[in-house]
């Protein structure tokens, strides 16, 4: 992998959203850089584990099958099943399953050596995939209440009457159709850049205290910064799973809302 | 001192996701003291209000940057 070589001027800078802009891998191009490579491993990353845990399955589940069957049964589970509920959730179980573990992986990325970049600190990626998920709730919500039907449904909230609707509806309208996707694609992306924000500062000036400045009593303020970068890597780790499991459970919630009946 | 402004307004402006959060989790533990079985309902209702009120602090720190 190839690491980001950002020049640092004498004295300690502070790291900033200049340090996520990494080099291209050919030519002068930023289209494709460290964090696509990522996403293209994500992808066969978990089409190889559900390949290779799902082969030759059997009654009596091998180990390798029983740890597919609990990732699986995770997100069918405690996601769609309880969020879509049970009528029609089975439709949807494909894509919130891999949406769950691309994610999952592609943040985890933040913590793994020698990669340690969570590819949705680009902030694109993360609108590529909201952008499939608006496309997708939207899709079935025309599919179910017809073009009209569903717009109406999304921004006209059961049980208001009267002049409120002036207000309400195009609220409602901005919020369901057009802030949702956005909202979804900035929480994943904002959390990923200031987690790994907070990491770079942490070692940058951990590093920077113990070897490079001048006196004797920053350097164990060097050492306390980097054991604490240590800690925070662990809270990255959560909040890198929460991330994962909020992305899938709005979507699903959305689905559900676009598939709701009306009241 | 040198610096960006922005950051303070940032620290500001995360006062109140802060608080919102503690709360929705305040109220999140409380349910489960009261009724442990139900736990799983309750777990992606907080899960979902600590989102959307996180959301705010999320386009806080965006802004911080872009502004």
């Amino acid at each position: 992998m190839i690491r980001a070589d950002v020049s640092r001027a004498e004295g300690f800078t502070p790291p900033g959203p200049g340090d996520f802009d990494l080099q291209p891998l050919f030519g002068d191009s930023y289209a494709f850089a460290k964090p696509g490579l990522q996403l293209i491993l994500a992808g066969v990353l978990v089409f190889g584990f559900f390949a290779v845990t799902s082969r030759r399955a059997a009654m009596v589940p091998s180990k390798a099958q029983f740890a597919g069957e609990q990732a699986y049964g995770f997100v069918r589970n405690s996601i769609a099943r309880d969020i879509i509920g049970s009528h029609d959730f089975m439709k949807f179980v494909p894509y919130l399953v891999s949406l769950f573990f691309f994610l999952l992986i592609n943040n985890v990325f933040g913590l793994v050596p020698f990669i340690q970049f969570p590819s949705f600190a680009k902030a694109s990626f993360a609108y590529g995939l909201a952008a499939l998920t608006w496309i997708l709730y939207n899709g079935v919500g025309v599919w179910k209440h017809g073009l009209f039907g569903y717009i109406k449904h999304q921004s006209v909230p059961p049980g208001v009457n009267g002049p409120i609707l002036l207000l309400i509806v195009p609220l409602e309208f901005i919020s369901n159709l057009l802030v949702r996707p956005v909202t979804l694609a900035l929480r994943l992306f904002a959390n990923m850049f200031a987690g790994h924000l907070l990491l770079v500062l942490f070692t940058l000036g951990g590093e920077y205290l113990l070897l490079e400045a001048d006196q004797v009593l920053y350097k164990p303020v060097g050492v306390v910064a980097l054991l604490l970068a240590i800690a925070i890597s662990f809270l990255e780790l959560l909040v890198q799973f929460l991330q994962a499991y909020v992305f899938t459970l709005l979507t699903a919630m959305y689905v559900q809302g676009a598939l709701a009946e009306e009241h | 001192m040198e610096g960006s402004l922005n950051m303070v307004g940032y620290g500001l402006a995360a006062i109140g996701p802060g608080v919102g959060i503690g709360l929705i989790f305040a109220a999140y533990i409380n349910g489960v003291a009261r009724q442990p079985e139900a736990q799983g309902r309750l777990q992606s209702i907080a899960i979902l209000g600590f989102a959307l009120a996180e959301a705010l602090a999320i386009i806080g720190i965006a802004l911080a940057f872009v502004l």
